[in-house]
């Protein structure tokens, strides 16, 4: 019991990372219609800028705002130098073209700063502490929880209370009509291009400390598991995102805990399965009431 | 609606199908002659990697068939690779524990991989024809994020991190006592190569190759002309996946050996970049694909050489710098010229005086 208890916590605590880098997934779906496989990849980029950063200036925390403001600018040189001119004809071009980015950046890196495991200190103490004799959560599970918290909840009052948030959601739901009544469509589109990668910055500050260190290739199996959320919350929806991810936790850390650390790709792979033959819209979807 | 297109389009393909056949068959007897020509004239390392291209070749050319011509992409299919050559590394050590030795049972463990695969990709393909665009894409990145942890999960069998090594019997004595064993290897891949891209060019050109193409055309269409689509697009990923598996399992007879660390996630992006490269609709991308992936870490060898770096300047270099160089392409490729290599020669072909249709 007390191992279910911990396990829980742990599974919560990796399921707001992987709810937060879904939700990145899920807004670029939403403003642009691209599932961005680079994601993964950016976000190690921005995980080694906070690296050099934080090496240089000596400070944990400066090097966390680097990432945030790298993953910003990142984003939005994405979208301008090349998504933009990826042809839409079939939905296959932009997924190649982000797989180009993804080998461009870890080549990048690698060829930088090397292919070996650099060390990813944690800025906040990674032992549980236990009440009453139940092993519960660390601080660093409470800061992760709190900092996935504060994005979920400035996303959605920015997208339901704001102007820019309004617009945003116009430009990608009508691009046309919105152009005519002056919404500047391509500027929506890569101001959603640039929190997206923000928000997936977050999420690789967050998670790469708990796994075995910076490394080009350190997102690779967090960016399928944020997938498998991604589609569990169908995609096109940002709560669904959010729960998705919590729930890829959940099973990522019974299975690790239950059966063993190796065996968590597979459980990916055996959800996503699931979750696409039986309810390929997610599990938040209507059902489409005629298909062709 | 299925009947009358059968009956119209019956006599189209045999007139031309038989004419197909002579062609396909006549450029493959050239093939092979160059292959053995070439072997003779190229040292030990280039024919290991004329092997080695062939090896791709299957790989890429499958891809091709599955991408290319009826749009599904796979990220996957390094996945596949690896269980060819896991196969072939199983089927091998058998064999070699019964103490036969003749060559010929070389035939059998590919054949036995293919299989394999052929069942692998039935799993994959059935998932796969209900799925579109990046969903599938995400699927198959899945199963190729998989491979490691599944040979680690099974190490009794696949042999964990350390991999599996697979027992090859020598050159034949028929070809005499000192046959360069790169040789025999450029004939045995070449051979297995030039077979199945015989059989995917005549499958390109039928009525299954019709509808596949169809079917990623406009799916809706090919419905209403009373294709199959599902069955289509499982036909074609079986099809892939049975390439790749014959790939693999080469690879695996090249090196001898096989182990997770060379079917990572890179190999599956770098099979898809190749057949990008070299030009999605066609075969012939695939030749130019297959020829790039062992190119390209050559050249960059070569061109880390002409610079004095440190070693682990130039490690980080060699490493790295295939990868950058395919990314780059891929994305100018994707953006600028969507027809790859295969596109650009067939547009300066045309442009030719006398080519002009």
């Amino acid at each position: 019991m007390d191992r279910f208890v911990f396990l829980t916590f742990d599974g919560l605590a990796r399921g707001a990372v992987y709810a937060a880098f879904a939700l990145a997934l899920v807004l670029i779906w939403r403003a642009a219609r691209i599932v961005n496989f680079a994601q993964g990849a950016m976000a190690v980029a921005t995980a080694y800028v906070a690296h050099s950063v934080s090496v240089a200036t000596g400070s944990y925390w400066i090097g966390f705002a680097a990432a945030l403001a790298a993953g910003l600018v990142l984003g939005a040189v994405v979208d301008l130098t090349v998504m933009r001119f990826v042809s839409h004809t079939s939905p296959l071009n932009a997924v190649i073209v982000a797989l180009g980015l993804v080998l461009v950046i870890q080549a990048v890196l690698g060829i930088v700063y090397g292919n070996e495991f650099l060390p990813a200190p944690a800025p906040f103490d990674r032992t549980a502490f236990t009440v009453g004799g139940l092993v519960l959560l660390a601080p660093y599970d409470l800061f992760v929880f709190a900092s996935v918290g504060v994005v979920v909840l400035g996303l959605a009052w920015m997208f339901g209370r704001t102007p820019v948030g309004l617009r945003m959601r116009a430009a990608a739901f009508a691009p046309e009509v919105s152009r005519l009544l002056g919404v500047n469509v391509g500027g929506m589109l890569t101001l959603g291009w640039a929190l997206a990668a923000g928000v997936g910055a977050l999420a690789g500050m967050l998670v790469i400390p708990t796994e075995f260190g910076l490394h080009p290739h350190a997102m690779d199996l967090v960016f399928v598991s944020a997938f498998t959320a991604a589609v569990v919350g169908g995609l096109d929806s940002p709560p669904g995102a959010v729960i998705g991810g919590l729930v890829v936790g959940l099973l990522l850390s019974y299975v690790s805990g239950y059966v063993g650390g190796d065996v968590t790709p597979l459980a990916v792979l055996a959800l996503l399965l699931v979750v696409l033959l039986t309810r390929p819209g997610g599990l938040f979807s209507g059902v489409a009431a005629r298909h062709v | 609606m299925n009947a009358p297109a059968q009956v119209t389009a019956a006599p189209a393909t045999t007139g031309a199908g038989r004419s197909t056949l002579l062609r396909h068959l006549g450029i493959t007897l050239v093939a092979a002659l160059l292959l053995v020509a070439a072997t003779y004239g190229l040292e030990p390392f280039r024919n290991f990697q004329l092997a080695t291209v062939a090896a791709y070749l299957c790989a890429t050319a499958g891809l091709t068939v599955l991408t290319g011509l009826n749009g599904q992409l796979s990220l996957g299919h390094g996945a596949l690779m690896a269980t060819g050559a896991y196969t072939v590394a199983l089927t091998q050590t058998r064999i070699a524990d019964t103490g036969a030795t003749s060559g010929w049972l070389l035939a059998v463990s590919l054949l036995t991989a293919v299989v394999v695969t052929v069942a692998v990709g039935a799993v994959i393909g059935l998932a796969a024809a209900r799925l579109r665009g990046p969903y599938l894409a995400g699927l198959t990145l899945a199963v190729a994020v998989v491979v490691p942890a599944v040979a680690i999960t099974f190490d009794e069998v696949l042999g964990g991190e350390q991999g599996l090594s697979v027992p090859v019997a020598p050159p034949p004595l028929a070809l005499g006592p000192y046959f360069p064993y790169e040789r025999w290897q450029a004939w045995l891949a070449g051979a297995v190569t030039l077979l199945t891209m015989l059989l995917l060019a005549n499958l390109v050109r039928s009525r299954f190759g019709r509808s596949v193409r169809a079917v990623r055309d406009d799916e809706v269409a090919a419905r209403l002309a009373g294709i199959h689509v599902a069955r289509t697009q499982v036909l074609a990923f079986v099809v892939s996946a049975g390439c790749a598996g014959l790939g693999g399992g080469l690879l695996a007879v090249l090196a001898q050996s096989v182990s997770p660390g060379a079917f990572s996630l890179t190999l599956s992006l770098f099979l898809l970049m190749a057949i990008v490269i070299g030009g999605l609709g066609s075969l012939a991308g695939a030749v130019w694909g297959a020829v790039l992936l062992v190119a390209l870490p050559d050249l960059t060898h070569s061109l880390t050489e002409l610079f004095t770096l440190s070693p682990s300047v130039a490690q980080r270099w060699e490493g790295n710098l295939p990868l950058a160089i395919f990314g780059v392409t891929l994305i100018v490729v994707m953006i600028a010229a969507p027809g790859g290599i295969q596109g650009l020669l067939t547009r300066i072909g045309r442009a030719l005086p006398g080519r002009r249709r």
